[in-house]
C-alpha cells in the first residue's frame, strides 16, 4: 500500500536547490502519436485499419500485414503484469537521482507487450494492471501501470507523482480568485491538499458573494495582482515567485462583440491587455523562478495552467475579439511551454466551452459550471495531460475541429445567437 | 520443403586473434579494428594486400562503416560485409565469409569485431541503440540491457525455479576459467558468498550477473583448407551453422531463442548430437541467457536448466566445459567483440591452442551467439559447430 505523503519540512536555505534534469525526451516522429494522445489524457495505440492488429512500439507499418493504414485508437489499457524489476542503477541523471525505480512488462489484453513505469501498489507478477499514458517531465508520453483497482493514497506513489502535478502539499497561485471560477478553484485546491493558495485580487473594492468565506480559509492568502500592471506583477513575483509550485492563470477579460457591433479598439485592447499581455507579464516575472525549481524536492515547481477558451481554436464571431485574444494567448502559451520544458514544468492549457457566468448569459445551455471547471482543472493536475477540454461543449467543438476545422468555421459563423 | 543445405566442405577458420581488453580507452574503434587486423595477418604470415575479403562488426565505428575502414586501413578488397548483429555477429560473419570463400567470391576473408569504450560511449550507445529502444525502453528508467535482462531473469526464475545459487555456479565456474585466460579483465576468484552479496543492479540481477563494458577486439580468418595448409596454419573445420532473427515474436516474455527453432537442422548438418560436443561457448552477457542456450541447443530440455546446472560442472576440466576463456562475464564485453569471443575460444580449443584453461582432447566445439535487444528481447541468434582440423 502506498504510504501517504507527509508534509515536507521547511526548505533548508543553506542547501543548494537541486537543478532540474529530465528523462530522455527524444522520440521518433511516429512515436509522437502516443504523445499527441497523452497530451489530451488518452492512451491510444496504433490499430491497423486493414487487419485490426493493435501494435506497440509505434511503427511505420502494420507488423502483421504491412499495411501503412494505421489509426491511433483509444485503449482501455487492461493487461497482465508478466515481469517486473526494480532498477538500482541508471545511465541517466533524472532516474539516477530517483532510484530505486520500479518497472513492469505488461501484456495488454489487446495484444502488445509494453514496458511501463510500475506503481508501487501493483502486485507481483502475474497480476492484473491498468496501463495509462501520462506525459512525463520531458513532456513525452510515458506508460504507467496502475493496480487493477484504486488503492488508498495511490496518487502519493513516488513514481506516479513524477508523472503528475498533484497539488497536494504544493503552493499554488490563482491569479484572479474573485470570479466564480477563481473562488471554486481556490476551494478545490484546498480540498486537494494544497499547502498554500495565494488568491489574487485585482480590484480590492469588489466584494463578490462567497469571497469572505474563501478569505477565511487557513490555507488561503489574499495577494494583490492586477495583470495589466507590470509593476504590480513584478512586485508580487519578487515576494512569492520563488515559492510558487503551480500557477493557475484565471484572469480573464470577456466582452461580447464582433467587429461591426462596436466602434474603436478599446474593448479589444482591454481583452488583449488581460488575456494576452497579462499572460506575457506573468510569464516574464514568474516563469524564471519556476524554471529553476523544477526538481526542488517532493513539492517542486510542476505546472503552469492557462484557462483559455475553446474559442481559441476557432473564432466565435459573436465573441470575436475575445476569441482573438484567447487565440493569441494560446500561441504565447506554446512559447511558454517550450521555455519551461527544460525544467520539466508542465504548461497545461484548459479550453472550456462557455462558462455559466454573466458574460455568457445569452448563450443557451449546456454551459460549464465554474465548480465543475475547477474540479476538472484539479483533475488535470492529478493526471498526465497538458491540453484539457472540459465539459460537453468543449468536447463537441474539439471533435468538430479535429474532424474538419473548415466545417467548424462555417458552423460557428452560422450560429444564430450572440 | 526446405532443400538440403550445402555443407562447408574444405572451408576452415584459423588465426583466432584477441586484442587485449581495457576497461576504458581514449582510442577510436578504428584503432582496435586495425590492431585486430594487424595481429591477424601477422599470425597468418600474410601481407594485407593478400586479403581480398573483410567482414566488420562494430557499434562505435560511426560515422564509418566497413566501407570507410577500407580506406582508413588502406585495403583494396573484392568482398566486403558489415554485420550489425551484436552478440550474433561472430557466427553470422563466419557463415557469410564461409560462403564467399566457398563460392570463390573471395579467397581469404578476415572477420574482425571490435569497439572502443570511452567513459561516456556506453551511455550514448544505449540511448540511440534502436528506434524502439529510444521510443519505448530507454525513457523508462534508462537502465539499458540490465533492465531488459532483469525482466527475462525474473520471468525465468518464476517459471522454472532457478535460484541465485544456480546462476552463481555458472558465474563462479567462468571466473575460475578466466583466472587462466591472460586477456580476462577479472583477475580475482569469485566466491558464492561474494556473488550472492553483489550489490543489486536491477532486481533480481546483482553486480556479478552483469557484463562489464570495455574496449577490445577479436578476429579470425576464413579460408580454404588447402590455403591454410599451405600457410601452415592450425585450423578448425566448419560442420554446421544456423542463424535466426526475431524468433517466437508472440512469446510474452523471451524464455527461448531462435536455437529452439533451428537446432535440429544444426545437428543434422553437422552429423553429431549435443552429447558429442566437447566444449560450449554460450553468449553470456547475463547468466540467464546461458541457461536458455543450454536448453534451446538441446543439452537439456526446456525448464531443466536449473537441474542441469546443479548436476554438471562448468570449468574447463569439468563435466560440461563452458565459456572456457571466462566468457564475457569474466573477460569483459568489448562491444561487438563479445559476439566473437566464444567463437574465437572454440577455434582455440579445437585446434588445441588454448590461451588459458585447456579442455582435454576437445574435438568438437559449439559457439552460440545472441544479440540485439531491439525492444524487449534479443532478436538475433546463431550457432556454429566447429571440429578439429583433419
Amino acid at each position: 500500500m502506498t504510504r501517504p505523503l507527509v508534509r515536507p519540512p521547511r526548505k533548508n536555505p543553506i542547501l543548494r536547490t537541486r537543478l532540474p534534469t529530465l528523462p530522455p525526451g527524444t522520440r521518433s516522429r511516429v512515436a509522437l502519436g502516443l504523445t499527441a494522445a497523452a497530451a489530451r489524457g488518452r492512451f491510444e495505440l496504433q490499430v491497423c485499419r486493414d487487419c485490426g492488429t493493435v501494435q506497440y512500439p509505434p511503427r511505420e507499418a502494420c507488423r502483421a500485414c504491412l499495411s501503412s493504414r494505421l489509426d491511433w485508437r483509444a485503449q482501455d489499457g487492461k493487461g497482465e503484469l508478466v515481469s517486473e524489476t526494480t532498477l538500482r542503477h541508471s545511465h541517466e541523471l533524472f532516474f539516477r537521482e530517483r532510484m530505486p525505480w520500479r518497472l513492469g512488462l505488461v501484456k495488454l489484453d489487446s495484444g502488445p507487450l509494453v514496458v511501463a513505469h510500475l506503481h508501487g501498489d501493483c502486485g507481483t507478477p502475474p497480476a492484473r494492471v491498468r496501463v495509462r499514458a501520462h506525459l512525463d517531465r520531458a513532456g513525452q508520453a510515458a506508460l504507467v501501470a496502475l493496480p487493477d483497482k484504486d488503492t488508498p493514497h495511490m496518487a502519493d506513489d513516488r513514481e506516479l507523482r513524477e508523472l503528475t502535478c498533484d497539488p497536494k502539499f504544493r503552493k499554488v497561485l490563482v491569479t484572479d480568485a474573485k470570479t466564480a471560477l477563481g473562488q471554486a478553484l481556490v476551494e478545490a485546491l484546498v480540498d486537494a491538499g494544497a499547502d498554500l493558495v495565494w488568491a489574487g485580487e485585482a480590484e480590492p473594492w469588489k466584494k463578490p458573494p462567497g469571497f469572505e468565506r474563501i478569505k477565511a480559509l487557513p490555507q488561503v492568502a489574499i495577494v494583490p495582482l492586477d495583470l495589466t500592471d507590470s509593476r504590480a506583477v513584478k512586485q508580487l513575483a519578487g515576494e512569492i515567485g520563488g515559492r510558487v509550485d503551480i500557477l493557475i492563470n484565471t484572469a480573464d477579460h470577456h466582452r461580447n462583440f464582433g467587429i461591426a457591433a462596436r466602434d474603436g479598439v478599446e474593448t479589444a485592447r482591454a481583452e488583449m491587455d488581460v488575456n494576452y499581455f497579462g499572460l506575457l507579464r506573468l510569464a516574464q516575472e514568474f516563469a524564471p523562478a519556476m524554471r529553476a525549481r523544477g526538481a526542488d524536492g517532493q513539492s517542486s515547481a510542476v505546472a503552469w495552467v492557462n484557462v483559455l477558451s475553446v474559442f481559441a481554436l476557432s473564432n466565435f464571431p459573436p465573441h470575436g475579439t475575445y476569441s482573438a485574444s484567447k487565440a493569441a494567448a494560446l500561441s504565447l502559451a506554446q512559447c511558454l511551454r517550450a521555455e519551461l520544458a527544460p525544467a520539466g514544468v508542465r504548461v497545461v492549457n484548459v479550453f472550456p466551452g462557455p462558462i455559466d457566468d454573466e458574460w455568457n448569459q445569452t448563450l443557451p445551455p449546456p454551459k460549464i459550471a465554474p465548480a465543475r471547471l475547477a474540479a476538472d482543472i484539479v483533475a488535470a493536475l492529478r493526471g498526465g495531460a497538458e491540453d484539457v477540454y472540459p465539459g460537453d461543449i468543449a468536447q463537441d467543438w474539439l471533435e468538430r475541429w479535429r474532424d474538419n476545422p473548415k466545417a467548424l468555421e462555417r458552423e460557428l459563423a452560422a450560429m444564430p445567437y450572440a | 520443403m526446405t532443400r538440403p543445405r550445402t555443407g562447408y566442405d574444405d572451408i576452415v577458420v584459423a588465426c583466432p586473434t584477441t586484442v587485449p581488453y581495457v576497461r576504458y580507452s581514449i582510442r577510436g574503434a578504428h584503432w582496435f579494428l586495425a590492431a585486430a587486423l594487424g595481429a591477424l595477418i601477422k599470425r597468418a604470415g600474410l601481407g594485407k594486400d593478400q586479403l581480398d575479403g573483410l567482414c566488420v562488426s562494430s557499434f562505435t565505428l560511426a560515422p564509418d562503416t566497413a566501407v570507410g575502414l577500407t580506406q582508413h586501413l588502406g585495403l583494396t578488397l573484392r568482398w566486403l560485409d558489415h554485420i550489425p548483429m551484436g552478440g550474433a555477429c561472430g557466427v553470422v560473419a563466419l557463415r557469410r565469409a564461409a560462403r564467399a570463400v566457398q563460392s570463390g567470391d573471395a579467397d581469404m576473408v578476415a572477420c574482425i569485431a571490435g569497439d572502443t569504450n570511452h567513459t561516456h560511449s556506453f551511455r550514448l550507445n544505449l540511448a540511440t541503440f534502436s528506434q524502439f529502444a529510444r521510443d519505448a525502453v530507454y525513457p523508462y528508467g534508462s537502465g539499458g540491457a540490465n533492465a531488459s535482462f532483469a525482466f527475462l531473469t525474473a520471468y525465468y526464475v518464476r517459471t522454472y525455479g532457478a535460484t541465485r545459487e544456480d546462476f552463481g555456479k555458472l558465474c563462479i565456474a567462468q571466473r575460475a576459467n578466466a583466472l587462466q585466460f591472460p586477456h580476462a579483465l577479472m583477475k580475482k576468484p569469485l566466491t558464492l558468498d561474494e556473488y550472492l552479496k553483489g550489490r543489486l543492479i536491477a532486481d533480481p540481477l546483482r553486480l556479478y550477473d552483469c557484463v562489464m563494458p570495455c574496449a577490445g577486439a577479436e578476429a579470425f580468418l576464413v579460408l580454404r583448407r588447402v590455403t591454410a595448409e599451405q600457410l601452415g596454419l592450425p585450423y578448425a573445420r566448419i560442420l554446421a551453422t544456423i542463424e535466426r532473427h526475431n524468433a517466437f515474436p508472440d512469446d510474452p516474455v523471451q524464455y527461448r531463442g531462435g536455437w529452439a527453432l533451428d537446432r535440429e537442422e544444426l545437428y543434422a548438418q553437422a552429423g553429431v548430437g549435443p552429447k558429442d560436443i566437447d566444449v560450449l561457448a554460450a553468449y553470456d552477457d547475463y547468466p540467464v541467457i546461458t541457461l536458455m542456450q543450454i536448453e534451446d541447443l538441446g543439452f537439456c530440455s526446456k525448464g531443466e536448466g536449473p537441474d542441469f546446472v546443479r548436476r554438471e560442472s562448468f570449468t574447463a576440466d569439468g563435466s560440461f566445459p563452458l565459456n572456457t576463456s571466462g566468457g564475457q562475464l569474466s573477460v569483459g564485453q568489448a562491444g561487438t567483440a563479445g559476439g566473437f569471443l566464444g567463437l574465437v575460444e572454440i577455434v582455440r580449443q579445437v585446434t588445441q591452442k588454448p590461451l588459458g584453461a585447456p579442455v582435454n582432447n576437445a574435438r568438437l566445439g559449439l559457439a552460440s551467439g545472441f544479440g540485439m535487444i531491439n525492444y524487449d528481447r534479443g532478436l538475433c541468434s546463431g550457432a556454429a559447430i566447429l571440429a578439429a582440423g583433419q
